[in-house]
Parts: C-alpha cells; sequence; structure tokens
C-alpha cells in the first residue's frame, strides 16, 4: 500500500512537470531561448569561427519553432493577406521566414559581448497575447529594447513580432510589402522576395 | 568648413528649400511627402557612400582593434551624454538628465576623460536624448521627412536638432583648427562605422531600402520621444 502511494506521487509529481513545462510562461520562454542561443554562441567554436551552414542550424532549431511564422506574414501582409490565395500565402510564409533566417543569421554574426536583461512580465496571467521586454546592454551605447509580440496557441507561446528599439519588424515590412503588391500584385510580392533570397534584388 | 558643419548646413539649408518644394507625385506616407526628391538623394547618398565611405568604414571595422575602435567611440559617446543630459533636462526629463550627468561625471573622471564607460558597467543607462527629440517633447511637430545624402534619414525637427548641436559644440569651441578638423574627421568616421552593422543588415533585410529604412527611422525616433509608450494616435507617424 505504502509503495502504491509513492508510485501514484511520483506519477503525480511526473505530471505535475509536464504541465508546468507545456504551460511555460512567455517571459520564462524568452529567456530560456536567449540564453540557450547565447550560450552556443559563445561555446561552439564553429559558431566563433563564423560558420554559416551552422549558425543557420542553430537559428533552425532554437529559433524558429518559437516563432508562428504563418501569424507574422500575415500582420505584414495587413488586408492583403485575405486577398492571397492558400498556395500563394504558402510561398509568401516560406520566403518570409527565409528572408528572416538570413536576416537573423547576419544579426548573430555581430553579437560581441551584450548582456542581456530581461525584464518581469506585466500582464495578467489569464492574457494569451503579451509582450515580453528584454534589453541588450552594451558598454558606449544606449540599452536597446529587443521586444517580443507573443501569443498563446494550443497551449504553447510563440513570437509573432520583433520590436528592437522601437522598430516592429512587422510594421516595417507592412510598408514593404504593401509598395509591391501596389505595383505588382501578390505574385509581384512573392517574386521580389523570392528574387532577394535569392541573394539578388539589392 | 568641416564635415560635421557642412553635413549640418545641408540639412538646415534642405529644411529651408523644402518648405516651397511642390509636392507633385503622390506621396506613399504621409510622414513623406518629398518621396520623389528624397529618393533621388538617397540614390545620390548610396552612390558616395558605396564608392567611397563604406569601404572604409567596413576596414575601420575590420582592422581597427576593438579595444582602439572602443576608446575613440567612448570619447564621443560621452560628449554625447552631456548634451543628452541638457536637453533631456530641458524637456524635463529629470531621471533621465541625471542619469547621463552622473554618466559624464564619472566617465570624465574614474574613465580617463571618457575614454572608458564606466558607468554602463555602473548600471547608470545610457539617455540617448538630443535636441530632436528635446524639439519633440516640446510639442514641435516631425515635420516632413527627409533624406540627406552622406547624413542619412532625418526629418525637418531632427535636423534642425543636428544644426543646433553642430553649432553649440563642443568640437565647434575648439580653436586650433587643424585639431578641430580632425576631432571632426574622427567623430564622423566612428559614427559612419558604427552605422555600418545597420547598413549591413539592411542589406540582407529589406526588400526596398528606401521603405525599409525610412519605416525603421520613423519608428525609432517616435519610440524613443514617448519612451517606449506610443500615444495611439501617434503610432502611425
Amino acid at each position: 500500500m505504502k509503495r502504491l502511494s509513492k508510485a501514484v506521487v511520483a506519477l503525480m509529481v511526473a505530471a505535475f512537470a509536464l504541465a508546468a513545462n507545456a504551460q511555460e510562461a512567455p517571459d520564462a520562454l524568452v529567456k530560456r531561448v536567449t540564453q540557450e542561443v547565447v550560450g552556443i554562441i559563445k561555446s561552439d567554436p564553429k559558431v566563433q569561427a563564423g560558420d554559416q551552414a551552422r549558425i543557420r542550424e542553430v537559428i533552425e532549431t532554437k529559433l524558429l519553432p518559437n516563432f508562428d511564422f504563418e501569424r507574422m506574414t500575415a500582420l505584414a501582409m495587413g488586408r492583403n493577406w485575405r486577398t492571397a490565395t492558400p498556395e500563394q500565402q504558402k510561398q509568401l510564409v516560406e520566403q518570409f521566414r527565409t528572408l528572416l533566417v538570413r536576416t537573423y543569421s547576419g544579426a548573430l554574426n555581430q553579437y560581441r559581448d551584450q548582456t542581456f536583461d530581461f525584464k518581469p512580465l506585466r500582464a495578467d496571467s489569464n492574457s494569451s497575447d503579451v509582450i515580453v521586454k528584454t534589453e541588450v546592454v552594451r558598454s558606449g551605447q544606449a540599452p536597446v529594447q529587443i521586444d517580443y509580440g507573443m501569443e498563446r496557441k494550443d497551449g504553447t507561446w510563440k513570437a509573432y513580432d520583433v520590436i528592437v528599439g522601437g522598430v516592429s519588424l512587422v510594421t516595417n515590412y507592412r510598408d514593404e510589402f504593401s509598395s509591391q503588391i501596389q505595383s505588382g500584385g501578390v505574385d509581384g510580392l512573392i517574386k521580389a522576395l523570392t528574387t532577394k533570397n535569392a541573394g539578388g534584388g539589392k | 568648413m568641416t564635415a560635421v558643419f557642412r553635413r549640418a548646413c545641408a540639412v538646415g539649408a534642405f529644411a529651408l528649400t523644402l518648405g516651397g518644394c511642390a509636392t507633385t507625385a503622390g506621396p506613399m506616407s504621409s510622414a513623406d511627402p518629398y518621396e520623389p526628391w528624397n529618393r533621388s538623394m538617397f540614390e545620390v547618398h548610396q552612390a558616395i557612400d558605396g564608392t567611397f565611405i563604406r569601404p572604409v568604414a567596413k576596414a575601420y571595422n575590420e582592422y581597427m582593434p576593438a579595444p582602439v575602435r572602443d576608446t575613440i567611440h567612448n570619447f564621443f559617446s560621452n560628449i554625447d551624454d552631456l548634451f543628452s543630459a541638457i536637453t533631456g533636462l530641458a524637456s524635463g526629463r529629470m531621471d533621465q538628465a541625471g542619469h547621463d550627468l552622473g554618466r559624464v561625471i564619472i566617465n570624465t573622471l574614474a574613465g580617463f576623460g571618457g575614454l572608458i564607460d564606466v558607468a554602463t558597467s555602473g548600471g547608470i543607462p545610457k539617455g540617448n536624448w538630443d535636441y530632436g527629440l528635446m524639439f519633440g517633447a516640446w510639442g514641435i511637430p516631425q515635420g516632413p521627412y527627409l533624406f540627406v545624402p552622406l547624413w542619412g534619414p532625418t526629418t525637418v525637427r531632427d535636423g534642425t536638432g543636428a544644426v543646433a548641436r553642430a553649432f553649440t559644440g563642443p568640437i565647434s569651441f575648439v580653436s586650433d583648427v587643424p585639431t578641430r578638423n580632425i576631432m571632426y574627421g574622427v567623430a564622423v568616421g566612428d559614427a559612419r562605422a558604427q552605422a555600418e552593422p545597420t547598413y549591413d543588415m539592411i542589406d540582407k533585410a529589406a526588400i526596398d531600402k528606401y521603405t525599409f529604412i525610412r519605416r525603421s527611422y520613423l519608428q525609432r525616433r517616435n519610440y524613443m520621444l514617448y519612451d517606449g509608450k506610443i500615444p495611439p494616435d501617434k503610432e502611425d507617424e
């Protein structure tokens, strides 16, 4: 009997731990992922040597699973999102994702000895849409705020916007996308993104 | 005339003459009524910067040892902090002005005249306030967006701020002309070298660099002016 209750307790603890993990708070998630990535950048000899393939791998496996690219693309498209066919939407998400990976790997190359500050989350615990605030501090520079717009979907938090020093990625691309759509339609935008990702289109 | 001064004058001249320009082609952004003109200025900037300046900035960042670059940057950053303190005070931002004044005192005394940024390590944040933001805090609207070759994105308000800064020194107070010119040169070089990672990022991220830079600049300045708490009616500026 005693053994059984011990097993039950163990099970309950395990179940609780799992549940807690599934409901990792958004700020805790940002902190964990940032520290993981910074840890890799600082210790991985390939990343240190500027190995692009390895840097992309780190981004693909560590960062990207925490982003909601469909939501990001839809937000950057604004009203035009609904005028795109499902096939066009798929291509847009794919191309936008590729573009952001390229941009991010460039940003990681610039990483020096910054320190990250994680701000306490100011939102009520039931909210499913929050902004997680972090700050990067470097000598001789004003601190740069990096905020993440995050939404809870099916129990996990995913980022749909990154706001660096007040510059929202999604807002920035809204101008870019709408001017491309204005001149060449949704297909024109897809083409512009594809060309950009292929290395052309300076 | 020195580089910064010339640049500042250019901004001022633009601010004055553009007021009389006619707006023709439909502007894409209400903040940028002179878009066709600005776009051509952006092309001029890219041609000059890409050919002559960018290679130097890249080489400087690559071959000049980081401690040397940091020391040079810290020196000018310390001067900026003084102006941040003054303009912050004039904007009624007591906390930020106090921090920046503290930074100047600490970095000047303990950081060998500003060569080492001791204050950041000590946890005193850099305020980054300036004349343009001070005008904004006084309620002066940003005015039309401008792209000035060799200077970059600005607005009539921020450009006027840059002119005010050029006139109020402290480099302009250095009486020995060669020394003053060298200081201007190094200050401009440091600023451009510091901006190189941003140029790189824009190359990678932007589909249309002009739009990307404009949106980033306006978002950034608005965010700074309101300390990140942008009132809803100012969000689209």
